[in-house]
């Protein structure tokens, strides 16, 4: 199963990524590509590789082989900060707030960082808004401390959305929730994209990945092995084999 | 409304925010400075001031080495080197230029600070005990060399002779005391405004997570290259007037190790997350250990110091600003 058909130029792009930790490959010469307000869902059993390669490309991890493009510019030497500036925003598979300051604080961080505002009431009134788009806009004062797990997943998706993303990797952003609360943060996943905003949906959940996405790409033991529709990549063979066990 | 009428109306809110922000503390500070003076003056014995100096030499470093541990989260233990570059860039002025103090006080400041700067470069990818190691390193290898810079006395040290002082204070050790209080003010309006400043918005986010930091768009290198420069520079500047305070330089008393360890446990049990609480550990222990050192003996207050720092690590991790702030979060008047 080849690349997706892409109908406009890809907003970002991977060749080739290789990481290795010391002698293993976590991933290994990664082709991906995402356009402008696409839905990706990024599948793929323990171990796959499939968080390595969300760092890989945000600039957590500097890649061994390959290189990143975003706009066809290549950004493969961009420090993190730098490419969340460009507009590469990312929730992590285990909440990581801010503990020290509140909520809002916790939202107005990439406003001041990653957007570059410096007006103190512009960035308050936009950080609560933002938390009122994503559900939490009563717990504004609150610790970090204090949410729920669904809270924290939330909190997690207004810091990258207050980054003004263009690209957002929402990495197992449903992990350990209910039904509800998987709808809660699939409708606010789904507003987002609406705005424009491409997602590549990092999930284990598989009704919610084929709801949600418009292709789908699985990896396997750092390799992809499929790449398009999702009901022609989840009735796939090898899909069955190495992600369902069949 | 007329032109003059909007102007006055846009103006208010903007003088009123200027003046919050920097006429009030600056107020606060010459008063703090003008009472202090007052006191010291009250016992009309020279050896207030001189026993009054390490303390407010102790809140300059204290509060310099919060701005990278207490703000940031990263642990140096190079203090010892940073004020020991202070120390002997006024040792090679005592030697070569005698240019007056308040000069080399902003020399020392401007070499510590790039000092820190490089420091900071070669070892803030170093992470938790490997960073604090590097430091801890950083401060051997100074020591090192100036054990055997025979210029400045190498490891027998060297005397340095007090010129005359400033008309205005009379003796010089009421000048240096007035020196050191000035540093100590300075050196908290420093470290107030970097906390309240976006960089302290940015090394708060570090302290608690450096990744996230990062992919929300934070340049933490760049923050933490700020924070060695600033506190390498206030480090370098506390100690530029030591030499004339001691009159007798060598490595030992420059690179003191009761020096480098007070001015960390003077943040960990004022509190390190506020400007306040360093200052508050600073005032405490360096009062604490002048008194022990008077009254009883120097090893005793080392042995204070110790005590109370293992104290508070295991009890009160957050220091005592974070006891006071738990106490008032469970205040029985308060609203639930």
């Amino acid at each position: 199963m080849g690349e997706a058909v892409t109908q406009s130029a890809p907003v970002l792009r991977a060749l080739q990524v290789t990481k290795r930790f010391d002698g293993f490959v976590a991933l290994d010469a990664v082709d991906f590509s995402l356009r402008e307000g696409e839905r990706v869902g990024l599948i793929g059993p323990n171990g796959s590789g499939k968080s390595t390669f969300v760092n890989s490309l945000t600039g957590v991890f500097p890649i061994d082989h390959g290189s990143v493009l975003f706009n066809g510019t290549d950004i493969t030497r961009l420090t993190a900060w730098q490419r969340a500036r460009l507009g590469l925003a990312r929730s992590f598979q285990l909440p990581r707030p801010f503990k020290s300051q509140s909520v809002r604080q916790n939202i107005e961080i990439p406003l001041m960082f990653a957007v570059g505002q410096t007006n103190p009431d512009r960035i308050a009134a936009e950080a609560e808004a933002i938390l009122l788009q994503v559900g939490l806009g009563a717990q504004s004062r609150a610790s970090p401390k204090s949410l729920t797990q669904v809270e924290l997943r939330k909190l997690e998706l207004g810091r990258a959305l207050a980054a003004k993303p263009r690209v957002l990797f929402a990495d197992e952003s449903m992990a350990g929730l209910s039904d509800t609360e998987v709808d809660e943060v699939l409708e606010v996943l789904m507003k987002l994209n609406a705005e424009g905003i491409s997602i590549v949906l990092i999930e284990h959940i598989m009704r919610t990945v084929v709801r949600f996405s418009e292709r789908i790409v699985v990896l396997v033991a750092g390799k992809k092995i499929a790449d398009g529709d999702p009901r022609e990549v989840m009735s796939h063979p090898e899909v069955e084999r190495a992600y369902l066990g069949q | 409304m007329s032109g003059r009428a909007m102007r006055v109306a846009t103006a208010r809110p903007i003088r009123r925010r200027w003046g919050r922000r920097y006429l009030l503390p600056l107020a606060t500070c010459a008063a703090i400075i003008l009472a202090t003076f007052a006191v010291a003056d009250s016992f009309h014995i020279e050896y207030a001031y001189i026993a009054s100096y390490p303390v407010f030499q102790y809140v300059v470093l204290a509060t310099a080495w919060n701005i990278l541990g207490g703000y940031a989260g990263y642990v140096n233990f190079g203090i010892a080197a940073f004020f020991a570059l202070g120390v002997y860039t006024s040792v090679v002025n005592y030697l070569t230029l005698q240019l007056p103090l308040p000069l080399m006080i902003l020399v020392s400041g401007v070499i510590a600070g790039i000092v820190g700067f490089g420091m900071g470069y070669l070892t803030l990818r170093l992470k938790g005990a490997y960073f604090a190691i590097a430091t801890l390193a950083f401060a051997i290898v100074l020591n090192t060399v100036f054990n055997n810079w025979y210029f400045v006395g190498a490891a027998r040290g060297v005397s340095v002779l007090r010129p005359p002082a400033p008309y205005f204070f009379g003796t010089y050790p009421r000048y240096l005391f007035g020196v050191m209080l000035g540093l100590a003010v300075l050196s908290v309006l420093i470290a107030r405004a970097v906390e309240y400043s976006w960089i302290g918005r940015g090394l708060a986010t570090i302290r608690d997570d450096e990744i996230a930091a990062e992919c929300s768009g934070v340049p933490t290198l760049r923050l933490k290259l700020i924070a060695t420069t600033l506190s390498g520079a206030l480090m370098g500047m506390a100690g530029a007037p030591f030499a004339y305070y001691i009159t007798y330089v060598d490595p030992a008393s420059a690179f003191s190790l009761t020096t480098a360890v007070n001015t960390v446990a003077m943040p960990v049990i004022g509190g390190m997350t506020s400007w306040i609480g360093p200052v508050i550990g600073a005032l405490l222990l360096g009062t604490l250990e002048q008194v022990t050192t008077v009254t009883i003996s120097s090893a005793l207050s080392v042995m204070l110091v110790g005590v109370l720092l293992v104290t508070f690590v295991a009890l009160a991790p957050r220091g005592i600003l974070g006891v006071v702030k738990a106490l008032w979060e469970r205040r029985p008047w308060a609203k639930p």
